[in-house]
């Protein structure tokens, strides 16, 4: 068996430290704001206090998890900017800033907030280029957080980043670890189109090596963080670690599964996949965005389409159900995938 | 200050031009099929032109989707304009865009905008790029008596005032949002009352006497451009036919009042002024400039008609700057 294993896409042995993705993502930014006096970053929080210099007052959060400490010490206010509780204005204004010369970030502290500021993705960032025959480009690059599990109820749990994949003119990402984190955050701010980079809560405190010197990750590859032969398993942000987890378990079984983790979700690497699948001939995918018209069953629909002659059953998935993200823990719990369903799942295809 | 005689020049110049643009181009685009996203500011000229005068190309402003006023005030070649309205592939949109996406960045011009009070946020973005990289421009958000009520232009508002940045907010007042006369649907007598609420200075002006708008705007671009923030400008004025081309407004506002505000016509009253001001422009200054109008309209319209038509690959290109082509057409069963 050949592994699908690309060694850029891992990290390199050596001249790492083990850091956590919340310190990836604090020094892939300020390392790009040192490279390139053009990134500017906006936000709810995301130094604090503002305003309350002349009481010694500077940086009071560093953003609401902390991952954009210590930036307005290093670069100001003019480049770091504390807003007004006003998403639609911020990420407009974003938005505009990039399509006039700088390389604006705006921060959204929940991607369940963007009801308030779609307009702004949806009808400026995302068509722009394209309406305007090329004569812009639009280096935007929206923060935004995912991750149901920690009691937060509906309205700041939800992973619905198959919402941005849905638009043309938008890219999006989903970093799985501190490595990928930085990597493709890097990518994100020097790419000259409007990308939307996904941080999962559960994945903050979570550590991996990490080289200090910059690096980018290419937008739009998917990696294989487990190579296998009997099952291709296709995890998303958080999700590709419940579904290695369960991959393990599965191992217990005889049951060989090949894991790759998407970490684009806009362009989707299909190919990656793909090729998997026609080794393997079985597919789950395994993501915490609800399962209508989202990743999962795209995913799956391109599998149909380009290898339904190589599979041996049907392509599946692992997903939260069709609801909002419940408070309770007894439903919360049952909500978020976890490696038991996958392995059920997993057996299912198996049989 | 009072504009002087090259200035009047320009500024009936490009009114005149304006009306020209929007009596020959909206038609013409209705007949070539495509009159369902047109609209025209016939009976506005003197809003754009006024405000515009005191611009450079450096300077940005952002648009709505009844745009045509503001390129041709902001500089876009009218011929480009017509070739893009006809969906050709000389226009500054390569045909992709349309009457509600004319931009020309070259110009400064952000685009008129589908979206009611949608370029806003751009330019108050444009605005703080300015600000940061010290460019000394400023910018303009033009946005209608609809767009008034619209929340982003509320929170930019809020937002430009607490960063103090160069953008003038310019209200085209027509009287109405689609069919909804603007008593109606604002909650004050004028937009620029709003002004307080966000401590900026707030103008109200009549915006079909353009030497009103001139000096209005030539305070709000000077106090931006000097530093010191934000303003509101709101500008009183007409558009003489319906939303669109298939709107009859006479279902919703009498002959008597078009007739009115149609005799306060903003090129009936500059010529007038000129003439009791002692003939500074003459009658026959006004008249060639009217001709010349005229003219660059029938070569525009040659013009976009002699354009190509986009190709069919063009579909793909400039959705991104960097983007696997094969993503776009994949699954989708497309002939090209």
């Amino acid at each position: 068996m050949t592994t699908m294993v690309e060694t850029p896409m891992l990290p390199p042995p050596g001249e790492t430290r083990e850091i956590q993705t919340r310190e990836a993502i604090n020094e892939a930014l300020a390392q790009e704001m040192r490279r390139d006096e053009t990134v500017i970053i906006m936000g709810e929080e995301i130094a604090g206090g503002a305003g309350r210099e002349h009481l010694g007052i500077v940086d009071a959060w560093g953003g609401a998890f902390r991952t954009t400490r210590g930036l307005i010490q290093e670069f100001g206010n003019e480049r770091v900017l504390d807003t007004p509780l006003s998403e639609a204005a911020f990420v407009g204004t974003a938005i505009g800033a990039a399509s006039t010369g700088m390389r604006a970030v705006a921060e959204l502290m929940f991607v369940d907030f963007v009801g308030v500021c779609m307009d702004q993705l949806l009808n400026n960032a995302a068509k722009m280029r394209y309406m305007f025959g090329g004569q812009v480009k639009v280096p935007f690059v929206m923060l935004t957080r995912i991750g149901a599990g920690f009691g937060s109820a509906a309205q700041h749990s939800e992973s619905f980043y198959s919402l941005f994949s849905h638009i043309p003119g938008l890219k999006g990402v989903c970093p799985s670890d501190a490595y990928t984190a930085k990597g493709l955050l890097l990518s994100a701010i020097r790419d000259d189109d409007p990308v939307v980079f996904f941080e999962h809560k559960g994945l903050y405190g979570e550590t991996c090596p990490v080289p200090e010197e910059m690096y980018t990750l290419p937008l739009g590859k998917a990696r294989t963080v487990r190579p296998g032969s009997d099952i291709t398993m296709v995890g998303i942000s958080k999700m590709t670690w419940v579904a290695v987890e369960a991959a393990e378990e599965l191992a217990k079984e005889g049951v060989n599964a090949e894991v790759i983790d998407l970490l684009s979700v806009s362009p989707i690497d299909y190919d990656h996949v793909l090729d998997s699948v026609r080794r393997t001939h079985r597919l789950l995918v395994v993501d915490e965005d609800t399962p209508v018209c989202s990743i999962s069953s795209d995913i799956c629909a391109r599998v149909a389409e380009e290898a339904f002659d190589y599979l041996d059953a049907p392509p599946s998935r692992v997903t939260p159900p069709h609801t909002p993200v419940p408070y309770s823990r007894a439903l919360e719990n049952l909500y978020v995938p976890n490696a038991e369903r996958v392995v059920t799942a997993a057996r299912r295809l198996m049989s | 200050m009072a504009p002087d005689r090259d200035t009047l020049l320009e500024l009936y110049r490009t009114m005149t031009t304006i009306r020209h643009f929007e009596e020959r181009g909206v038609p013409e685009t209705g007949q070539r099929g495509m009159s369902a996203s047109v609209h025209s500011s016939v009976g506005q000229e003197a809003v754009p032109t006024g405000v515009c005068a005191h611009l450079t190309d450096d300077d940005y402003i952002g648009s709505t989707h009844r745009g045509h006023g503001h390129c041709i005030a902001k500089g876009v070649d009218p011929k480009l304009m017509m070739a893009e309205l006809f969906g050709r592939s000389h226009g500054p949109n390569k045909g992709k865009g349309g009457s509600m996406h004319i931009a020309d960045m070259s110009k400064g011009m952000l685009g008129t905008n589908g979206i009611v009070a949608g370029s806003v946020p751009l330019a108050v973005g444009a605005a703080l790029t300015s600000k940061i990289q010290r460019l000394g421009r400023v910018a303009v958000a033009f946005f209608g008596d609809g767009g008034a009520n619209q929340g982003v232009l509320h929170e930019c508002m809020n937002l430009a005032s607490v960063w103090k940045l160069p953008v003038i907010f310019c209200c085209e007042n027509n009287g109405y949002a689609e069919s909804t006369p603007v008593e109606y649907g604002l909650s004050v007598a004028n937009v620029a009352d709003r002004a307080a609420g966000y401590d900026m200075p707030g103008f109200h002006v009549d915006g079909m006497d353009v030497f009103a708008v001139y000096e209005a705007a030539g305070e709000a671009v000077s106090r931006a451009r000097a530093g010191d923030g934000p303003a509101l400008l709101e500008a009183r004025t007409y558009r003489y036919y319906g939303h669109t081309v298939f709107d009859n407004p006479l279902t919703y506002r009498t002959k008597e009042e078009e007739d009115h505000w149609r005799a306060r016509d903003p090129l009936l009253t500059f010529r007038n002024h000129m003439i009791a001001q002692g003939n500074v422009i003459t009658a026959e200054e006004l008249d060639q400039m009217d001709e010349e109008a005229r003219v660059l309209m029938e070569e525009a319209v040659a013009f976009a008609d002699a354009s190509p038509l986009p190709e069919p690959h063009e579909i793909y290109e400039d959705v991104y700057a960097d983007y696997p082509v094969d993503m776009m057409r994949r699954g989708a069963n497309m002939s090209v």
